[in-house]
């Protein structure tokens, strides 16, 4: 139908991915169904666990803070028109730069050690994603491809690393030294016993902060600078990029590069925050959750705020599912957040038709009404 | 053991190892050659062997475990094909999503039916995929030479294996010997011509992907009754990230791709007894070297400097008929 008339912004960004949300969420109770539980239950539990109890919400942040990370990420490359897959790998090598900045400067009082920290798990998850963004902007291989090579290469390197150089001499376990007391990212709860607040302890670390001037940042970087300009312009069209005086290939590899550079900020809440050591396979996933993170806020920093909540609630109230419910695991949030990517990502065009022809519908008729 | 031995040892492992890589990447090489990318071979794969496992199982016949592995990759490739074919949604994202998605499933209805933390029943030897000796294998095992090759090195694998090696010449047939191989390769060129020529671009690649189900349904089978005896939880542990790799390694053809699975199978099966090795020259090599080299392989190649890989013109776009 030719005549029909553009969405207003409301359903276009709010509408149609609340509308494959549900569906997702839907489909996911059918799940629940399915394997003999009840999907009320299985909600409810999900809600106490991510909110019911005031330990509860320091863990839902925590985890909202990786999101943020790797949805921003995600986003940034997006928006160039890349599909960085790496944020996986990007964190992991991040993990590195975090790790040798707080072992082998640990003389650096905590203020500077900050400022090193992520200055150094920005380079390393940069310099991680400089490869597939080189070879995508100036050899033509696809950065899907080369991406989820890398990822499976980071994996290996850090497993050698971690075997071989940051263990300590004599531990049997793989993992590296622990982050000397002082440089580690104070917990919010910390903070706010010194404000004289009191406040259940919970894995939540200043990081969740620096993840919200990311946020603010990346939005200022892509809508509000030449930069961020020139790459929502390669994204929409490389080719009209190029005529307008824009070079495609410098600017694939400057959003893949700060698209590095945030995957590997989930290393300073990992490492730096929580863990306070290297481990294998920290990243546990939270680069792909990225994906989702970043489709469902259509990526814009505010809407990947709120996805990332939404993941951060799944993941906290999943533990608290498996606890309660025997049969159901920690699995069932995988299965959410692949349902949630199916339906929001894959198939986000599935009720745009039919969405467009009820409102054009609904809006010639309107129109029809005010003109007799 | 003399070094013959040992060679005819690292092979044999080789031939176990890159079965299932082969099926994937001929899987992934028609959905691919028709347009449609692949990335969800990770997690059909992944279903397959849930399937085949849980089935053969309850049935105790493997034949039915295979028979269930294909119907659900055909059903997942059928779901990656609505969302990308019908939809014209985004293809990695779609492949990405069910990789997700089968990772929890399988773990969530294992547990749901079996109890055992995400892991299937053991399969005992009737529910199994045995090895086959092939005619003749034990009179010529005191041949030297030729005839250890024949019984120890072709002889006793389990019929997938041989299934996938003779998949490899009957996929090159279907594919530039047969009017439907045509079409599917056209469909992945230049969709427009074929719809020019009357022939329907998303009935030629749902065929396609279908195709890959079939295919990716048996490597999925052959990791949990053939080569193992039960569904783990991510047994398949990036090898369907492998078969992509050695697809593209394999310039989107049969052949190319066979070898390319065969080099990463080998040094799959290498990597595991390179452990503490030492090579003369070089030293001990790092087990996580040889694990990670496929993957810079592929990206060597990609890159163009082992010859120049280049994807079918069509590959990730939607077909819009009409403007």
């Amino acid at each position: 139908m030719s005549d029909s008339v553009q969405l207003p912004r409301w359903i276009d960004v709010g509408a149609l991915p609340l509308l494959n949300l549900l569906l997702a969420l839907v489909v996911s109770g059918l799940v629940v169904l399915a394997i003999g539980e009840r999907p009320t239950q299985v909600v409810e539990i999900l809600l106490y666990g991510a909110f019911g109890y005031e330990e509860a919400w320091g863990y839902t942040l925590y985890y909202t803070t990786n999101f943020i990370f790797t949805g921003l990420a995600f986003a940034v490359a997006f928006h160039c028109g890349l599909f960085n897959i790496g944020a996986e790998g990007q964190a992991y090598v991040g993990g590195l730069g975090v790790i040798l900045a707080a072992l082998y400067l640990d003389f650096l009082p905590f203020p500077i050690m900050l400022i090193v920290a992520i200055l150094a798990s920005a380079i390393f998850g940069a310099a991680w994603a400089y490869i597939p963004a080189y070879l995508q902007a100036r050899r033509g291989s696809h950065v899907v491809i080369t991406t989820i090579m890398f990822n499976f290469i980071a994996s290996s390197l850090m497993v050698y690393l971690l075997v071989n150089v940051l263990r300590p001499q004599g531990s049997m376990t793989p993992e590296s030294e622990q982050i000397a007391e002082h440089l580690r990212l104070p917990f919010i709860h910390d903070i706010a016993a010194g404000l004289g607040l009191e406040m259940a302890s919970s894995p939540l670390n200043l990081s969740f902060v620096y993840a919200l001037v990311c946020s603010v940042l990346v939005w200022l970087f892509i809508w509000h600078t030449r930069w961020g300009y020139a790459i929502r312009t390669v994204g929409a069209n490389a080719v009209a990029a190029t005529y307008a005086g824009i070079e495609p290939g410098r600017y694939i590899i400057m959003a893949m590069m700060i698209s590095g550079a945030l995957s590997a900020f989930m290393a300073l809440n990992e490492v730096m925050g929580v863990q306070h050591r290297l481990l294998i396979d920290f990243t546990a996933g939270y680069g792909f959750v990225g994906i989702a993170v970043a489709l469902m806020g259509r990526n814009h920093p505010f809407g990947i705020f709120l996805a990332a909540l939404l993941f951060g609630m799944l993941y906290q109230g999943g533990a608290e599912l498996s606890f309660e419910i025997p049969t159901i695991s920690n699995d069932m949030v995988v299965v959410i957040q692949g349902l949630v990517i199916l339906f929001t990502g894959a198939m986000e065009h599935m009720f745009r038709p039919r969405v467009t022809r009820i409102y054009t519908a609904w809006h010639l008729r309107r129109r029809a009404q005010e003109a007799a | 053991m003399d070094n013959f031995e040992l060679v005819i040892l690292l092979l044999d492992a080789t031939l176990r190892t890159s079965t299932p890589l082969i099926l994937a990447a001929l899987a992934g090489m028609f959905s691919e050659r028709s347009g449609t990318i692949n990335l969800a071979l990770e997690g059909m794969m992944l279903g397959g062997a849930f399937s085949a496992a849980a089935v053969a199982y309850y049935v105790g016949n493997p034949w039915a475990g295979l028979l269930a592995a294909i119907a659900t990759t055909i059903c997942l490739s059928l779901l990656h094909g609505f969302a990308c074919i019908t939809h014209k949604g985004n293809q990695v994202v779609s492949g990405m999503a069910i990789n997700i998605l089968m990772s929890g499933l399988t773990a969530l209805v294992g547990i749901a039916l079996f109890a055992q933390g995400g892991k299937t029943p053991s399969l005992d030897h009737e529910s199994r995929f045995q090895p086959i000796t092939l005619p003749g294998a034990d009179a010529v095992a005191d041949v030297p030479v030729l005839g250890s090759i024949y019984s120890e090195l072709l002889s006793g694998h389990n019929i997938l294996v041989y299934v996938a090696f003779l998949a490899v010449p009957a996929a090159w047939w279907v594919m530039y010997r047969t009017r439907f191989g045509l079409r599917l390769r056209a469909v992945g060129e230049n969709p427009g011509a074929v719809d020019t020529a009357g022939i329907g671009v998303v009935a030629m690649r749902y065929r396609a992907v279908i195709c890959s189900g079939v295919l990716v349904g048996m490597s999925g089978a052959y990791l949990s009754t053939a080569q193992g005896a039960s569904f783990l939880q991510d047994m398949t542990a990036g090898k369907g990230y492998i078969a992509l790799a050695a697809m593209v390694f394999g310039k989107w053809r049969p052949f190319p791709a066979l070898f390319a699975c065969l080099l990463f199978g080998f040094l799959d099966a290498a990597a595991t007894r390179m452990q503490g090795v030492i090579l003369p020259g070089i030293g001990e090599v790092p087990v996580q070297l040889v694990q990670a080299l496929p993957y810079v392989l592929t990206v060597i190649l990609l890159a163009g400097f082992i010859g120049r890989a280049i994807p079918p013109k069509s590959l990730g776009r939607p077909y819009v008929k009409e403007r």
